[in-house]
């Protein structure tokens, strides 16, 4: 019978990709393993590990601050603990978190079964590994980074900074550049080419042009921290001199290289959060996204505007006034792109019928966040006001709106809605609400009064205070409002680990969204699809009920592709299948490569030349290794 | 008054947006999800809320902005006076600049200007970057190692202005401060006067037996008194330091009891400072307090 030859192929078919996919339950399969889901899980809760190691460095700083005059840390140690807060949330958890979420979920919402380069995925990740452990192996020696995140010259230089600890910053860095570097270059292969046939490139959910501008945005501003990086390792190493005024270097040259990665910086790490946002609230409303177009070319113009603002981090550094007004206006200019989105979610809930889900509920706060974000970051745009509360705590509050608004905020959302994807169980509502509302207030409560410490004339990065300025009571609100906040991110946890047990169980589409990732079980199989689908519209599992307009998807048939690691590959624009790609099987090379380089990498930062040049030796080898082409495919080529 | 103007238009765009999140998400909201439905259009939010509105705002702000910047620029009059503030860790060098050599006055931490007249600061470091700010005169100009920034400054009324290092410059940053003392003009060329003199001969024994350990310890390594034999370059000029309000760059009060602590052991006051213990008996130590003290 016809219906019957599906029931009796289907589960034959599913043991066959499985013996092709699945990641054999071995040492080999955990080092090895190149499944998105995989890396992406593992980017994740590296990433979180992260947040909270970063959140645990707040606390403390936060206990110094409670009152004036306190004793919690040293000078020293309070120093090297908001370094390295700094560097953790931005580096280490920020972007690597949304990696998580990109890597995870891309080949599902695109309709593919990997990224494009899955032992490039598999190395991006150990190497944002290796660079985490060896920033925060600098605790073990006690010579933490203690520069501040941005280290500026020639306060990082050997003159005044004599130990380890900014070794460690620069090398840490270029690792994790490394990492980031390969993972925006498989990003944008995979968007281009390991799509969904159909998924023309005007039916990319948002988030996917959140990354993918994302990519484009790293691959032309890391560059700038990789060379800024590599100078001063030399300038301290080898004694050269690109930041030292009295030999012909200039101090500015670091502020230009590290400001011009680090402004578009603040778009990769914002940008693909956005983009998660606008996915997401159309599903919690009911709707599709009003305005698709015009987010689409927001995110995008973001991206581009983001590389014209650098100077506006160096207002006060003596720059002409010409200059500080052309940056003062992009950086005008530049919240225009952004006030397109938060109108387009507006209209999209006004326009639909919100459901007040916990994903919903961390989406309405983001969008308040993200303006109090927004407008206090406009408002320092404008020179003569900068020039009063840069380095403040007035700047410390607008950062942390847009870093935990427009950054944490969707992590948790994202977190609350795809979990159930990922481990096949629902997240507890009830919970959730107390952790929104918790997070939030606390929040508040722990960052608003920073905006008052500023206008009150209290400087960034002080590891004390004297009483009678007026900052005591700001700041002890600050402190309660910061370890309030800290209960929301543990209430979170506790809830990710409740649902563990006794979760109730999500199946394939829990919330009814419109997009492919939902078309497969939750967690889906290592294939990702049984047979790869079609798509027809921009809301694939919405479209009979919207009766879209165009071609239909079909979800249920299509190539199967089970003779070998194959996916379809398709035109860059308007996804027209033009290719059956071979994929390459789960390899330690990635692992290995990265543990060589951390060795190279600690041998540059003792000196201990002859460990560097083993471990280089060995780099090459494994790159050698890595790129030989196997008989099979060579057998696949020919 | 721009910084005014911003934040109210900044809590009005918030308590908008708010309002808008608050009540769009409340109103037709449902309890459990329905079937999507694409109904009305909204792209007009786009238009009106994304675009129009905020570009006229920016627009506004922008030229505001721009002018704001003009009028900050350069004073009305010229100003008469010119100080050189040099950064170091963890501590202000002032220098009251003028052509003749002479005339030219050295202290440190503390800046006395003339009310309601300009004064021009230009600014350079001894080490790493250091950023003036203050809050109540005047915004931020940073201190950066090969090049000179030049910023003005008008007190109009007398007083006391508090200001402190805003660029991050290590161990000690948040205990780098200043103050900056506006005072009428006669009271200020008196001062100045001052200054520009080397200290007082001894008045009694005590003070030159205090300022023989001074010179022969290690004190004139880093400190300079001028009219003795004391020539160090690397701490702050203490020719006048008993008339200077605080020690230690802002830190305590200048009494004697600050005083002697602060030189028996500058590590507990500001750990990872760049003076050291200096080994001194206490009947030493209480002649060094007694002969700064006599410093006025």
């Amino acid at each position: 019978m016809a219906t019957s030859a599906p029931a009796v192929s289907a589960p034959s078919l599913h043991e066959k990709l499985l013996r092709i996919w699945e990641t054999p339950h071995s040492l080999f399969g955990v080092l090895g393993t190149v499944d998105h889901k995989k890396i992406g899980k593992r980017y994740l809760v590296t990433a979180f590990v992260f947040l909270l190691l970063g959140g645990i460095e707040a606390a403390l700083m936060r206990l110094q601050l409670a009152g004036p005059d306190r004793h919690v840390l040293s000078p020293e140690a309070y120093n090297q603990l908001f370094t390295m807060h700094g560097v953790t949330m931005i580096f280490l958890y920020a972007s690597p978190i949304l990696s998580g979420f990109s890597n995870y979920v891309w080949p599902l919402i695109l309709g593919s079964r990997d990224m494009a380069f899955p032992r490039l995925n598999a190395f991006s990740y150990w190497m944002f590994l290796a660079s985490g452990i060896f920033l925060y192996s600098s605790f073990l020696v006690g010579q933490s980074p203690d520069r501040g995140w941005f280290a500026y010259a020639p306060m990082t230089e050997g003159t005044y900074s004599p130990g380890l600890n900014m070794d460690f910053y620069a090398l840490g860095l270029i690792l994790l550049t490394i990492s980031t570097t390969v993972g925006a270059i498989n990003f944008i292969t995979t968007v281009f080419r390991l799509r969904a046939p159909g998924m023309s490139i005007n039916r990319l959910p948002i988030f996917v042009w959140g990354t993918l501008t994302t990519s484009f945005a790293i691959l032309f501003a890391l560059p700038s921290l990789t060379v800024a990086c590599v100078m001063l390792y030399f300038d301290r190493r080898f004694g050269m001199h690109f930041f030292d005024a009295s030999s012909g270097g200039h101090p500015l040259l670091w502020q230009h290289l590290f400001w011009i990665f680090g402004h578009p910086w603040v778009y990769v790490i914002v940008l693909p959060a956005m983009g998660i946002m606008s996915d997401l609230i159309p599903v919690f409303s009911r709707r599709p996204l009003v305005g698709y177009t015009y987010v689409a070319l927001a995110t995008v113009a973001t991206g581009i505007l983001g590389f014209g603002v650098w100077v506006h981090h160096m207002f006060a550094t003596g720059i002409p006034a010409l200059s500080t007004d052309f940056f003062s206006a992009a950086s005008m200019v530049i919240a225009i792109p952004s006030a397109v989105a938060v109108f387009a979610w507006l209209a999209t809930i006004w326009q639909g019928r919100p459901v007040m889900r916990t994903p919903f509920l961390f989406a309405a706060g983001f969008i308040v966040l993200f303006v109090m974000g927004g407008v206090s970051g406009v408002v320092t745009a404008a020179v003569p006001f900068d020039w009063q509360v840069t380095d403040t705590y007035f700047v410390v509050a607008h950062l942390h709106y847009v870093l935990v608004g427009i950054n944490v905020f969707p992590v948790i959302a994202g977190f609350y809605f795809w979990l159930p994807k990922m481990t096949g169980r629902m997240l507890d509502e009830r919970l959730g609400r107390w952790n929104f509302w918790t997070m939030f207030l606390g929040f508040n409560l722990g960052f608003f009064p920073m905006h008052i410490a500023g206008l009150l004339g209290m400087p960034r990065r002080v590891y004390t205070y004297p009483a009678g300025l007026g900052w005591d009571a700001v700041n002890l609100i600050t402190t309660i409002g910061a370890y309030v906040f800290a209960v929301g991110v543990l209430l979170f946890l506790v809830n990710v680990f409740v649902s563990f047990r006794r979760g109730r169980v999500a199946g394939p589409n829990p919330w009814d969204a419109p997009t492919l990732e939902w078309a497969v079980s939750s967690p889906p199989p290592p294939y990702n699809f049984a047979v790869l689908p079609t798509v027809g519209s921009r809301h694939p599992l919405w479209e009979e009920r919207l009766q879209e307009p165009g071609g239909r998807s079909r979800i249920d048939e299509g190539p199967a592709l089970a003779e070998g690691r194959e996916t379809l590959g398709v035109s860059p624009l308007d996804a027209q299948a033009n290719e059956v790609i071979t994929m390459p099987e789960d390899s330690l090379y990635p692992f290995f490569l990265a543990v060589s380089l951390l060795v190279t990498f600690y041998g540059l930062l003792t000196g201990a030349w002859a460990l560097a040049i083993a471990g280089g030796v060995l780099d090459v080898a494994l790159s050698i290794g890595w790129l030989w082409p196997s008989h099979r495919m060579v057998e696949a080529v020919s | 008054m721009l910084g005014w103007v911003l934040i109210i238009i900044s809590c009005l765009v918030i308590l908008v947006v708010g309002m808008l999140v608050l009540v769009g998400s409340w109103r037709g909201h449902t309890r459990e999800l329905g079937p999507p439905e694409r109904s009305g259009g909204g792209l007009r939010w786009i238009l009106v809320g994304g675009v129009i509105v905020p570009a006229a705002i920016l627009t506004a702000v922008f030229i505001f902005t721009v002018v704001t910047q003009a009028a900050v620029a350069a004073p009305a009059t010229p100003p008469a006076i010119t100080v050189r503030v040099t950064g170091h860790q963890w501590w202000w060098e002032v220098h009251y600049l003028d052509r003749s050599p002479s005339r030219m006055a050295v202290t440190a931490n503390e800046i006395h200007i003339p009310v309601g007249q300009p004064v021009r600061f230009e600014l350079t470091t001894g080490d790493v970057i250091h950023s003036f700010w203050i809050p109540q005169l005047a915004g931020k100009t940073d201190l950066v190692p090969g090049q000179r920034n030049v910023m003005w400054l008008e007190a109009d009324s007398a007083g006391i202005y508090r200001g402190q290092c805003a660029e991050y410059c290590g161990t000690q940053h948040a205990k780098m401060a200043l103050a900056i003392v506006a005072e009428p003009a006669g009271k200020f060329s008196q001062w100045l006067d001052r200054q520009r003199q080397p200290a007082p001969a001894p008045a009694d024994s005590d003070i030159a037996a205090g300022a023989r350990v001074f010179a022969s310890s290690a004190c004139s390594l880093c400190h300079t008194v001028r009219g003795t034999l004391a020539g160090g370059q690397l701490g702050p000029d203490l020719t006048h330091v008993a008339g200077r309000a605080t020690l230690a760059a802002g830190m305590l009060p200048n009494t004697r009891g600050n005083l002697a602590g602060w030189i028996a052991n500058p590590q507990a006051i500001k750990p990872g400072a760049l003076m050291p213990v200096v080994p001194l008996r206490p009947t030493e130590l209480l002649a060094v307090v007694t002969f700064l003290q006599s410093l006025q």
